[in-house]
């Protein structure tokens, strides 16, 4: 008997020793969590705490005044609108082919496993030699010049694997009976990805394709040497002419400027502006994709 | 000319199978220009001396150009950066797959989204205007634009890619690895180190080494923040100049075709190789440790 107690308190120091590590570090992992998203709040904090006294209507809808220290980003605006809907114009349809045939006809082989890697390989190139590819192949040896053509394809090869990780999501969601009854009633293949799987899974593409434009609207490095200028004296005209960009303005303002102190709010402004549109993207694109995979589950 | 059914299937099987080969010819050109652009400097400069020089003057005359202190740098901020977002990234994602209820995981998760698609040069100007300043004041240094500043700000930018891609993968263990686990009496903490972990370590390896390449290759934070001075740093809070932020801020003022545009060119090179062969280590160890089920363990 004795020596069964002397075991069973032996017990108790041991598990109450485990409970305490274990608490001990679920609190950690908690505190992790929480460092997240306080870094996103301290962040969105500033900028919009400094950020909402630059806006209003002038500053919207003028074009920069006075060397840049008054006025507003009406160009910035427009050009970051163009070179966002130039780059999916070329980035989503080849996107979402190149997701179709990943799930709907590929097998799985070599072939789809250099194509896979490929395409994470690209996701990996650094921005800013995305900017030098599209200096070298789109501005001088295609002889675009700095030009919103030249910064959409730079942007467009950039968020094309967005565009196919998205879709081929959105495409595997779709149950195989959807398929088999297409299949089953003598569709073709092609009849029954465009008139079944496609449409059943286009909330996903589009969710995509949203998140493509919001990778396209913040990267600055790409557009730097191939799209964008400090500052144009007038909105462009075609696709051949230079442009201005929220994020390049931010950039410029904040650190080449003449006057950097004065122009704080202007930066602040901008910089609001921005993450306002990026992040208003992102939260339609996750919302959509929760009622989404909360559809697909009820199916 | 009218072509039935079964010839249309056919084509457009083609069709689709050419587009998806576009991401690879992307990736091709890339490779090309990037050499062809970058490759006549090594007439001018030996590899080695490229590599290894330890003075970047590509303005001076005669100018220099070692990239050594460039590579170094992006090395020290990546490495440094690294510290704070694996930690972060994995307990993050642990958190989440095992132990967050629905409604927080529902929560966090999203926060995670947002915080990676947050634009880099908005996440720079933060550096800049917010964390600098105050880096200067707490620690009493000549400037807050430095090393550590850059790295902390590159953590943040790392440490979604870090836990979305662990989480899927800690979320994939399958449930009767852990049952066993527990049915054995292990504590749910014993389970999650002893079990859940290692049988996810090659997505967490993936994972951690994706984020580091994210790290090496961003941009703009190191362009705003890091403070752009080409040397080897001494400490902590010395200023830097990684290679992605010259390249950036230089590009614009070289000539065109001239030695320094070339040599900013095989700058990109050497940066495309660190990232590509992440790339492909990660791509590697994914593959090669691949979690089917019960069977790997």
């Amino acid at each position: 008997m004795k020596s069964y107690a002397v075991e069973s308190t032996g017990n108790n120091y041991i598990r109450l020793r485990k409970k305490l590590t274990q608490s001990f570090c679920f609190m950690l992992f908690r505190i992790s969590a929480l460092i997240n998203g306080l870094a996103l709040a301290v962040i969105v904090y500033f900028i919009l705490a400094n950020g909402w006294k630059a806006i209003n209507w002038t500053f919207l809808t003028q074009p920069p005044m006075d060397s840049m220290t008054k006025g507003g980003i009406f160009p910035c605006i427009i050009g970051t609108l163009f070179l966002c809907i130039g780059a999916m114009v070329v980035a989503f349809p080849i996107g979402v082919f190149s997701g179709i045939y990943i799930n709907e006809y590929a097998k799985p082989g070599r072939i789809l496993r250099i194509i896979r890697l490929g395409i994470s390989n690209l996701a990996g190139v650094p921005s800013v030699v995305f900017g030098l590819f599209g200096l070298a192949f789109f501005v001088i040896y295609l002889k675009m010049g700095v030009s919103i053509l030249a910064g959409a394809l730079t942007l467009g090869a950039m968020s094309l694997p967005v565009i196919i990780g998205s879709t081929e999501e959105a495409l595997k969601a779709v149950p195989d009976t959807y398929r088999e009854a297409s299949l089953g009633l003598g569709a073709t293949k092609l009849q029954t990805i465009f008139r079944v799987v496609v449409p059943a899974a286009m909330p996903g593409i589009l969710t995509g394709g949203i998140l493509g434009i919001s990778r396209a609207a913040g990267e600055t490095a790409p557009i730097m040497f191939t799209a964008a200028v400090f500052s144009s004296p007038k909105l462009p005209e075609s696709v051949f002419d230079e442009i201005m960009a929220l994020p390049y303005h931010i950039y410029v303002l904040a650190t080449a400027g003449t006057e950097i102190e004065t122009t704080r709010p202007l930066q602040y402004g901008t910089a609001l502006v921005l993450i306002a549109m990026v992040l208003g993207m992102n939260l339609t694109a996750i919302i959509l994709r929760s009622r989404l995979r909360k559809k697909m589950r009820q199916i | 000319m009218i072509f039935s059914q079964r010839q249309k299937d056919r084509f457009m099987s083609y069709f689709f199978f050419i587009v998806a080969t576009a991401s690879i010819a992307v990736l091709f050109m890339i490779m090309l220009f990037l050499f062809m652009e970058g490759i006549p400097i090594f007439q001018k400069i030996s590899p080695k001396d490229f590599l290894f020089g330890e003075y970047w003057y590509p303005t001076d005359e005669p100018p220099d150009f070692g990239i050594f202190p460039l590579i170094f740098s992006s090395l020290a901020v990546t490495f440094l950066s690294a510290l704070i977002s694996i930690p972060l990234g994995v307990l993050t994602a642990i958190y989440l797959a095992e132990i967050a209820t629905y409604r927080f995981r529902e929560i966090v998760k999203p926060i995670v989204e947002l915080l990676a698609s947050l634009p880099s040069v908005v996440i720079g100007f933060f550096g800049m205007v917010v964390v600098a300043p105050f880096l200067q004041e707490t620690f009493d240094i000549a400037t807050g634009l430095n090393l550590f500043n850059a790295a902390l700000m590159l953590a943040f930018m790392s440490v979604p890619t870090i836990c979305s891609i662990s989480e899927d993968a800690i979320y994939s263990v399958p449930v009767s690895l852990k049952e066993a686990s527990l049915a054995l009496g292990a504590t749910s903490l014993d389970t999650i180190v002893r079990v859940t972990i290692p049988a996810s370590i090659s997505g967490i390896s993936t994972a951690i080494i994706l984020g580091m390449s994210r790290a090496i290759g961003e941009t703009m934070v190191v362009l705003m923040v890091a403070g752009g001075a080409a040397m080897v740093p001494g400490s902590l809070f010395d200023p830097v100049r990684p290679l992605p932020a010259s390249i950036a801020a230089e590009m614009a003022e070289a000539p065109y075709r001239g030695d320094h545009y070339y040599a900013l060119f095989a700058t990109g090179i050497v940066l495309f190789v660190f990232t590509f062969s992440f790339n492909l280590i990660a791509d590697y160890i994914s593959n090669k440790y691949r979690q089917v089920g019960e069977a790997t363990l």
